[in-house]
């Protein structure tokens, strides 16, 4: 674990380092907020229309499900990148046959549809 | 039932021994800590520098002259100005995210900077899963960018937002990819490693020979990951106004300018050890110790120069990314998806597999 110490120290430090910008303003900023036009959201000028989280194109969503599954499988491919030396051409076919399977996958996704952005 | 008083004093006194053992230690570990904070923060201002007087020089301007020599202190100066100015809060937005959201993409990359090797085995942290480290940790910064989208409740802020995340995220799987291949190579998730196995060859042992199908699509998603020009969707200024820091003011907007700073700095020193040999001087039948004579007491030159090789590949890889602004248009975004998930994505697939047949055969 001690590999891990620098990194869990450099885990406080950095927070510092960017709250500390954060916390300065306080000292020597002006501070005139009192007009309300100037809290108020920028919509180019005009008195904004609505809340801003309304509705939203559903494709982010989509996005964001299809990335769920490329990437555990990513992530889980590093353990087997590592000692492929160690790993008998048995597991190097497997992971063949496991990557075979999510092409033929992704393949078929895209022949539905599912990533066009029309 | 008598304790010896004496024997509790001794080991009061050992145990405030070793924690004052640990204290000292972790001192210690604060030194590099600090001077690699302060390595990153001289290293933005020199890339906000050379970014403006490149601009410069391909519009035919001048750039900035006049802070300092050359106007070097340009981007100080800008810097001290912005944490002079009046810190707004939107009045329908939620205060919270709206202030930490820029500190968390800052805090993500910073992080990322652990890993990454600046000479021999000079390292702050060299961990046997680096990589996959700098992985895991770059990923958090689309979150902070959510956050200070929605916090604002600005219409343009939010669609900024969320483009930077569905971006973010479609081009994090061929870059994990390109790393994934890179480790298969070197039999190795740390980063010390990886450089050392390109070590052998001078410049024909870089992975940019035996990956030049990776080196393309690591480069081009992690332009797309720092939201550099023809992937900069979230802050499109033509659609968007800003994207997401279009409420920010001050030195939070600053916050947000760092962040990309760090990470295009970041990239491009992940490209130096991914591909570019890294600490190595990498001209074939010279090496570093037997050119300046250093044997293994004189270390501390050998170190200087390796931390200056470092540093000349990627300021020099950086004239890429910062040429590439000027030059190329902006994608429309679903050009831009349609790039990730149907070009990048089959071609790093098919790159890992091709890595992997190589593997095999060799074996």
């Amino acid at each position: 674990m001690s590999e891990f110490a620098p990194i869990c120290i450099y885990l406080v430090i950095s927070p510092l380092v960017s709250l500390l910008p954060l916390g300065l303003p306080f000292l020597f900023s002006s501070n005139s907020s009192t007009y309300p036009e100037k809290l108020s959201a920028y919509e180019c000028g005009f008195d904004p229309s609505g809340d801003a989280r309304s509705r939203f194109d559903i494709r982010f969503y989509l996005v964001s499900i299809l990335f769920i599954i490329p990437d555990p499988e990513v992530t889980f491919s590093f353990p087997w990148a590592v000692p492929p030396n160690k790993i008998d051409p048995f597991g190097s076919w497997s992971m063949m046959a496991f990557l075979l399977i999510l092409t033929i996958g992704s393949l078929y996704e895209w022949k539905r549809g599912a990533s066009d952005r029309e | 039932m008598i304790i010896d008083t004496t024997e509790i004093e001794t080991i009061n006194s050992f145990s405030k021994l070793e924690s004052l053992k640990e204290v000292y230690g972790i001192i210690w570990m604060l030194f590099p800590i600090l001077t690699l904070v302060l390595g990153i923060t001289i290293g933005v201002l020199v890339i906000v520098w050379l970014e403006r007087e490149i601009s410069a020089g391909i519009q035919q301007r001048i750039g900035p002259e006049y802070a300092g020599p050359l106007g070097i202190l340009q981007a100080l100066a800008d810097g001290t100005k912005l944490l002079l100015k009046e810190n707004l809060i939107p009045s329908t937005g939620d205060t919270r995210l709206f202030s930490i959201g820029p500190s968390i993409a800052v805090i993500s990359i910073f992080l990322s900077y652990s890993v990454i090797p600046f000479g021999d085995h000079l390292v702050l942290a060299d961990l046997s899963i680096g990589v996959f480290f700098w992985i895991a940790i770059s990923s958090i910064a689309p979150v902070g960018l959510l956050m200070s989208g929605y916090g604002s409740n600005n219409k343009y802020s939010f669609l900024g937002g969320l483009r930077a995340a569905a971006q973010s995220i479609s081009y994090e799987i061929p870059l994990a990819l390109c790393v994934l291949s890179i480790s298969l190579l070197s039999n190795s998730l740390s980063t010390v490693d990886i450089v050392e196995a390109q070590s052998k060859y001078g410049f024909w042992g870089w992975n940019l020979w035996r990956q030049p199908i990776g080196f393309i699509v690591f480069l081009i998603s992690s332009l797309a990951e720092c939201e550099r020009l023809p992937f900069d969707l979230p802050e499109a200024e033509e659609e968007l106004v800003a994207g997401y820091q279009t409420e920010y003011s001050g030195i939070k907007f600053g916050l947000f300018y760092i962040a990309s700073y760090l990470n295009l700095l970041v990239s491009s020193l992940f490209v130096t050890v991914l591909y570019l040999g890294g600490w190595n001087l990498s001209i074939p039948y010279i090496f570093v110790p037997e050119l300046f004579g250093i044997n293994k007491r004189g270390k501390v030159f050998g170190t200087l120069i390796g931390i200056f090789i470092t540093l000349a590949k990627t300021y020099l890889f950086l004239f890429i990314p910062i040429a590439t602004r000027w030059t190329l248009p902006r994608l429309r975004m679903d050009q831009l998806l349609n790039l990730g998930w149907k070009f990048l994505l089959p071609i790093s697939l098919g790159n890992l597999l091709l890595t992997t047949s190589s593997q095999l055969l060799s074996l």
